[in-house]
């Protein structure tokens, strides 16, 4: 019992431990070197206390911009940010997160293997954040323990097939049948803006004959754009909502500096974080891929969106001004519908409304990029604002999760689980089964649309 | 030698690069390290070669090493033919 008690206190609940025993297994199941396991494991395992240094610093860098919006606005201000709300979650739901993306990754492979829908999602942050969505919904509806895990792992094994497949059509249109898929859970900002694209880009010529500047680089450096979004509306709420409303904080010292200083020190939060994340996600991505391979060795691997970015650049530019301008309609239609105020990051309306963008202008020109992508930034503006009522206490610390998937899949599930442990685990099967079902409809119908193709284009 | 994957935050398309990297480098017998990095990064980072899309390369410009933009991440041969011209002999 003793043996037992030490295994489930001092190291399952330990989650940094938990997910270097994962990149352990993985490397060994790889057959790795001593020098690769060792350096491997601990770097995964130093990475996430990097990561969750780095949240202590982002949660008080953000307090104060709650006041100024509360006082200023008489609102519920919130940015999302990923990094931010899944570095905070890591402090109550480390352990679970953990093991939920282990287990996700386990049902992600069984159904690849088993169903039409072979898709192996390997852009690891975003298993890591949806298996944090996951953790949290659960948690803060009361489903805890092993069932929180083993339901978690589902849904995300579940969604991290289906949603590659559910783009897939749409993607091959991008990329001209490159053998990968999107693996990027904003999926449904992606269909949308196709499906639109396709409505009303009738004769819509392409975005990539739009000559633009070479020098809009920077706008892809994620730690420039969220320090520079930062700045902006720290500096801006500050002059809004006045001295008084940060006086218990600024200790006297002037309001507008002392919230640039918030704003750079959020900066430097977020660069921590990225950095714990890349030292765990440099040693479980190959590791993945490596037994998925084995595993499913016909799959396709579903990747992180800047991989369709060179097949349209111009697009991604066009799609980013069109989603931040839909976030930012989105912003002043918050207010009246009684929701929280979705302040747009720059982040995600750049990689989201960018590969929203993308996804237009394949199936509907300029016209289908602009709309497509406005659509999409309305989208990740009302739905961040839905799932703050699924984030339990999570939800009042002015952050939140920036992309489509995250917030539907969590409010579903955050819904499902709210009818107690019997009903959460039938409604989740079922939930998963019929994602799974319709994925693998539309997987089998795309490929015999595209042999289809290829025997005509043979005969003729 | 040393290869650097370069992206926006370091760990997305980046680790892409640097799997189909690590899978032509095997091919080809060739012994180097590969490592990610974001744009902000890698200009403090020192590397023999740079592989990342086209918007970055010319951000990298200066870095005074062959850089190396390629457009579909997982296509090796695309991966192979560019290396090859700057790998050593």
């Amino acid at each position: 019992m003793g043996v037992l008690h030490f295994i489930v206190n001092e190291i399952l609940s330990q989650p940094q431990l938990l997910v270097g025993i994962m990149a352990l297994i993985g490397l060994l199941a790889l057959r790795k070197s001593v020098n690769d396991v060792v350096t491997g494991t601990l770097k995964v395992i130093v990475g996430f206390l990097i990561l969750t240094g780095g949240a202590g610093i982002i949660s008080s860098a953000l307090s104060p911009l709650g006041n100024m919006v509360q006082s200023g606005l008489h609102l519920h201000g919130v940015i999302p940010t990923n990094e931010a709300i899944v570095a905070l979650a890591q402090k109550s739901f480390g352990a679970e997160t953990a093991i939920i993306m282990g287990v996700g990754f386990v049902v992600n492979l069984i159904l690849a293997r088993i169903t039409p829908a072979k898709f192996i999602f390997l852009t690891g942050h975003h298993l890591f954040f949806m298996a944090t969505v996951l953790a949290v919904v659960l948690g803060s509806a009361g489903i805890h323990g092993a069932s929180e895990t083993i339901l978690g792992g589902i849904v995300l094994g579940t969604v991290g097939t289906v949603m590659p497949a559910f783009v897939h059509p749409f993607m091959k249109q991008v990329t001209g049948g490159a053998d990968f898929a999107l693996g990027h859970f904003n999926s449904l900002g992606y269909i949308t803006a196709a499906a639109i694209g396709k409505v009303v880009g009738k004769n819509s010529r392409t975005t990539e004959e739009i000559k633009v500047s070479p020098k809009v680089g920077f706008l892809r450096d994620s730690l420039v754009m969220t320090t520079l979004t930062m700045i902006i509306i720290y500096i801006l709420l500050a002059v809004i909502a006045g001295a008084k409303s940060i006086a218990e904080y600024t200790q006297g010292s002037n309001y507008v500096m002392y919230s640039l200083t918030q704003a750079l020190t959020f900066g430097g939060g977020i660069a921590i974080v990225l950095m714990g994340v890349r030292m765990i996600l440099s040693e479980l991505v190959p590791a993945f891929q490596g037994i998925a391979l084995k595993i499913v060795p016909n799959a396709l691997p579903a990747l992180d969106c800047p991989t369709t970015f060179t097949f349209a650049p111009t697009a991604v530019l066009v799609g980013f001004i069109s989603s931040l301008v839909g976030g930012i309609v989105g912003m002043f239609l918050m207010g009246p519908l009684g929701l929280a105020l979705i302040i747009p990051g720059m982040v995600p309306h750049f990689f989201d409304g960018g590969t929203a963008g993308v996804f237009g202008n394949a199936t509907g020109g300029r016209r289908g990029a602009m709309i497509g992508s406005f659509v999409n930034g309305l989208l990740i503006t009302a739905l961040p604002a839905l799932l703050l009522a699924f984030l339990g206490s999570l939800g009042l610390a002015n952050t939140t999760f920036g992309d489509s998937d995250f917030c539907w899949v969590g409010i579903v599930t955050g819904g499902i689980a709210k009818t107690g442990y019997a009903g959460t685990f039938i409604l989740t099967i079922l939930f998963c089964a019929v994602l799974v079902a319709f994925a693998s409809m539309v997987t089998v119908r795309s490929n015999r649309r595209a042999r289809g193709a290829m025997g005509s284009s043979v005969s003729a | 030698m040393k290869i650097l994957a370069v992206c926006g935050m370091g760990f997305g398309s980046s680790m892409v690069l640097r799997m189909t990297i690590e899978s032509v480098l095997r091919e080809l017998g060739v012994n180097a390290s590969v490592a990610t990095s974001d744009i902000g990064m890698a200009k403090s980072e020192t590397a023999d070669v740079i592989v990342t899309s086209s918007e970055f390369s010319q951000l990298l410009a200066d870095q005074g090493v062959p850089i190396i933009e390629i457009q579909n991440y997982v296509d090796k041969r695309e991966m192979k033919e560019k290396l090859l011209t700057v790998l050593p002999k």
